[in-house]
């Protein structure tokens, strides 16, 4: 796992008196090594393809807007209602309205019973720090409780970081990706969750996992969920991507409906980002499902204190757009139509992909290239195949072996495909 | 001990024997009628074991069920797994948030409610933190109507997520608005930003960098010191980075109605080396005092042979004075004398951008490599705490800044919010001093900026909430926007019968 702010060995020296001679107060602050996309951006090669990022890339090999969001931004910009005042601290109250139904469903039990609280934050990553940092602040009899926390193997790698700048440093890892089978390996899972002490926090994917798009049927939830009821473990559900699995965002978060209505309490991180093409928006959100109502003005005004000392209130832009097409029936329509296109040409690439593979000869089981839904898929090659792809074929992939099937496009099919046979057969 | 919420419902088979006892007591409550069950209640062993302070009322669930919601707390192995919980709740065994107490609610937004409950006709709101037009609505300046206009319409736009540390050209022409075109450190390359989520994300990575490599390696006992009075968030932004020793520095003199230099050189002399300043580079929230250059420079000569670390917070640039210039002045000073530091700028006050949230921390480094291992290390707190700022608003500021005449209509739109103050300022004194007002008034066209420390006693305040549905902070802060031609007149009368009757 990844460590955030390592310290290093020299410690801050302190500058003397005289301006000219200041040595820096911050000689321990030491560059980032380069990262794969600045790998990328080195490479000279024409024919390089990047299978690496995280959004949604249309055919062109361009993110972009959905037109319907072009249109409200258009209206809403011309809107004189609206007045530019500070926000509520949760944001918007008709967004978390929707992303709160999004989640949950229209007709949710915790909804009605009140013990619901929906934050609008600044992003995906901004909800997950914001579950985090609430964990930490609340986690009852052990006040100064600090994980561990469980996290998918292998998982979002910026996940661990964002736990431990929340204070919680025992991250580890529940096996969730079996290389061989190219799928979860349920039995391993629950094998590691069953020794996960009591209060541990396990984050799972509630659809569309990222990085490698492979997704726990609703047999493998059931099982699951009774095992975290009974070892009293805590589910913090994510759904970054959420829509762009099934093409609805209700059905993508099933498994989140399916844990409230077993009565259990949660946290999910949703982002709006992908099936709005809203990236630059940060239109993120935190659901907190709460067992009893009583309990829910207190974590609220904690949570609002929690959301002071980080941002204070986020940005409403996105938020608005989003709100905007939820609560209308036509819009929502519109939007569909516009997720359902996105959502197929996923799927049209994973075939065309598996189908050129087995024309290739490709060794290896690739089902499950189909079998699975979204943006990322893992291939199951290994470190050493990974290398050689981005080395000698350009084609950059994560170092899991995971890579984002949008990216594929009719230009770089072919090269994608030979490659991925060649990685595999050498 | 576990606390436990429970669910009983009418039928037998949902009793929940945590002891003899209760039972045996709830028995009968949960078939009779009200009043029986108030005054089982009454007796109810529960409330005296558990130490409940009030029942939740009897009520029905949406499955028909009659029950009540009872916590308690119970070491009862009976009830640890969870199989004896009541319909509909059965696996209401421990909640992760069951020991949440309330906290308190923010002051100021506790006012700006009270306000909106209050029926009475002339009621004026003096509480809150945002600019309001002689009619006392929010204002969109029409610079940044333009330029939302131009966003919106402009095709080649690329929707995908910002860098981590921001919109490049926002950030630069940011750090710029606030050091000066021709500043040299900027010209020696030393000079980086991080686009934040407003002003508080600005102070709040600010505050996590300097947690983990000022003084040390998360040095947390480093103190960091904010004046009294401060911003009220000023406090929890800094401890919940993890500084554990947050203390006040002497600022408002309340005597005097004014700076307590001494008590401010005092303790930038006494504190301990290497202690954090948070300085306000003008418009001081919320006395409205800021010091003149010439005590800036007595600051800033005892910061610097005790090296401590310079943190302004810049909230008012231009909207103090009216000249973007003229309220950087300490900030550029400070910079001029060679101290690493940083600015956490927001704009939402001088552009109106409250809801998007445009924030930007500006970095003040020795020499270009360490700006570089700076950045490098904010970008990964930054991708552990939001990843990806918002665009809109850093480009609304972006286009304005870089294009030489939306930059002048904007400056002209910063100056009506300015002189608007000014002007009110100016009134509420003369009419405050025309109606013979004891005490003296100097100070609220003395002060700059959004608000006034106006010197009313909390009493004064009380008075002035429920007998004249005035709204300020208890502290005797007053938001001059506010103030309107209308309601004026009605506020310096109100002050007046304040100041003569409470004392």
């Amino acid at each position: 796992m990844s460590r955030p702010g390592t310290s290093l060995d020299e410690k801050g020296v302190e500058p003397n008196g005289d301006p000219g001679v200041h040595l820096p107060l911050f000689t321990s602050a030491h560059p980032e090594t380069t990262t794969l996309l600045s790998a990328y951006d080195k490479d000279t090669h024409t024919g390089k393809v990047y299978l690496a990022g995280r959004e949604y890339y249309s055919e062109e090999g361009k993110t972009f807007e959905l037109r319907l969001v072009g249109k409200i931004k258009q209206q809403l910009s011309a809107d004189p209602t609206l007045r530019p005042e500070y926000p509520p601290s949760f944001g918007l109250t008709e967004f978390t309205r929707r992303a709160t139904e999004a989640a949950l469903g229209k007709s949710s039990r915790a909804v009605v019973e009140n013990r619901v609280l929906g934050i609008q934050t600044p992003g995906f990553t901004a909800a997950v720090r914001l579950g985090a940092e609430l964990l930490r602040h609340w986690h009852d009899v052990c006040p100064d409780w600090c994980g561990p926390v469980y996290l998918s193997s292998p998982c979002d790698d910026s996940l661990p970081g964002i736990f431990q700048a929340a204070g919680i440093q025992d991250i580890r890892e529940y096996y969730y990706w079996d290389d061989r089978q190219r799928d979860v390996c349920l039995e391993k899972l629950l094998e590691d969750l069953e020794r996960a002490p009591e209060r541990s926090v396990v984050v799972l994917s509630a659809s569309a996992h990222y990085p490698t798009g492979a997704d726990l049927s609703q047999h493998q939830w059931a099982v699951i969920t009774q095992l975290i009821m009974r070892r009293r473990l805590f589910p913090f559900l994510l759904l970054p991507a959420q829509a762009l699995c099934s093409g609805d965002l209700e059905r993508d978060a099933w498994p989140v409906q399916y844990c409230a209505s077993q009565g259990m309490e949660l946290l999910c991180a949703q982002s709006f980002s992908h099936c709005f093409g809203l990236y630059g928006a940060a239109v993120g959100h935190l659901l907190c499902v709460l067992k009893q109502n009583c309990l829910l003005s207190s974590v609220r005004s904690q949570a609002d204190e929690v959301v002071r000392s980080l941002w204070a209130e986020p940005s409403v832009g996105g938020a608005h757009v989003v709100a905007t097409v939820l609560s209308n029936p036509a819009h929502l329509v519109e939007w569909h139509g516009e997720v359902r296109r996105i959502v197929e040409r996923c799927m049209l690439i994973r075939n065309i992909l598996k189908e050129r593979l087995r024309l290739l000869g490709t060794p290896g089981c690739w089902d499950h290239l189909t079998q699975q839904g979204g943006l990322y898929c893992c291939t199951g090659l290994n470190g050493q195949q990974v290398e050689f792809l981005s080395q000698r074929r350009h084609v950059y992939l994560l170092p899991t072996g995971c890579l984002n099937v949008s990216a594929i496009n009719g230009r770089n099919l072919d090269c994608v495909a030979e490659s991925i046979h060649l990685a595999a057969i050498g | 001990m576990a606390a436990h919420c429970l669910f009983f419902t009418q039928t037998e088979e949902d009793w929940l024997p945590f002891s003899c006892d209760i039972p045996l007591l709830m028995a009968g409550g949960l078939r009779g009628k009200e009043r029986e069950r108030t005054n089982l209640l009454k007796q109810c062993l529960l409330c005296r074991v558990a130490g409940v302070q009030s029942h939740q009322a009897w009520k029905t669930n949406p499955l028909g069920d009659v029950g009540l919601n009872v916590l308690l707390k119970t070491e009862d192995p009976r009830t640890q797994n969870g199989s004896l919980m009541a319909r509909p709740n059965k696996t209401a065994d421990m909640s992760v948030f069951s020991e949440v107490t309330q906290a308190a609610p923010v002051a100021v937004f506790k006012l700006t409610q009270d306000f909106s409950n209050d029926q009475f006709p002339s009621k004026v709101n003096l509480g809150v933190g945002a600019y309001r037009t002689d009619e006392g609505q929010p204002w969109v300046l029409p610079v940044v109507k333009k330029v939302e206009k131009i966003i919106v319409h402009d095709d080649r736009l690329n929707h995908e997520y910002l860098p981590i540390l921001g919109l490049p050209e926002f950030r630069s022409s940011a750090s710029k608005i606030a050091l000066g075109d021709d500043s040299p450190a900027i010209q020696e390359n030393r000079v980086g930003a991080v686009q934040c989520l407003g002003g508080t994300g600005a102070l709040k990575m600010g505050a996590e960098f300097l947690r983990r490599f000022y003084n040390g390696n998360n040095n947390t006992k480093t103190p960091v010191y904010v004046s009294a009075p401060t911003w009220e968030n000023h406090n929890a932004i800094f401890a919940n980075a993890g500084f554990e020793d947050v203390r006040a520095y002497k600022y408002w003199d309340t005597e005097k109605r004014g700076l307590d230099l001494a008590g401010f050189l005092g303790d930038l002399e006494s504190c301990p080396e290497h202690s954090i300043f948070v300085l306000h580079a003008c418009a001081h929230n919320p006395t409205g005092i800021d010091p003149t250059q010439e005590q800036w420079k007595m600051i800033a000569e005892i910061m610097m042979r005790r090296n401590l670390f310079v943190f302004f917070d810049s909230a008012y640039q231009g909207f103090a004075s009216g000249s973007l210039d003229k309220d950087a002045w300490a900030v550029r000073y400070f910079v001029s004398l060679g101290f690493e530091m940083f600015c956490a700028q927001s704009f939402s006050k001088n552009f109106g951008l409250y809801n998007e949230r445009v924030g930007n921390l500006t970095v003040v480094a020795r020499d270009a490599d360490n700006l570089k291992r700076i950045l490098s290390q904010m970008e990964k707190i930054v991708r552990t705490t939001w990843s990806n700022p918002p665009s809109q608003g850093a480009r609304v500021v972006a286009i304005t800044l870089n294009s030489p005449e939306l930059f002048t209509e904007w400056k002209d739109n910063v100056k009506t919010m300015a002189d608007r103050v000014l002007l009110m300022r100016a009134q509420l004194k003369a009419k405050i001093q025309a109606l013979g007002t004891p005490g003296t008034w100097d100070h609220i066209t003395e002060q700059i900026g959004m608000f006034s420390f106006t010197g009313l006693n909390p009493k004064q305040v009380e008075y002035m909430v429920k007998e004249k549905h005035i709204y300020l902070m208890a502290s005797g802060r007053i938001n001059m926007c506010g103030l309107t031609t209308k309601n004026i007149d009605y506020v310096a009368e109100s002050i007046h019968d304040a100041v003569t009757k409470v004392q």
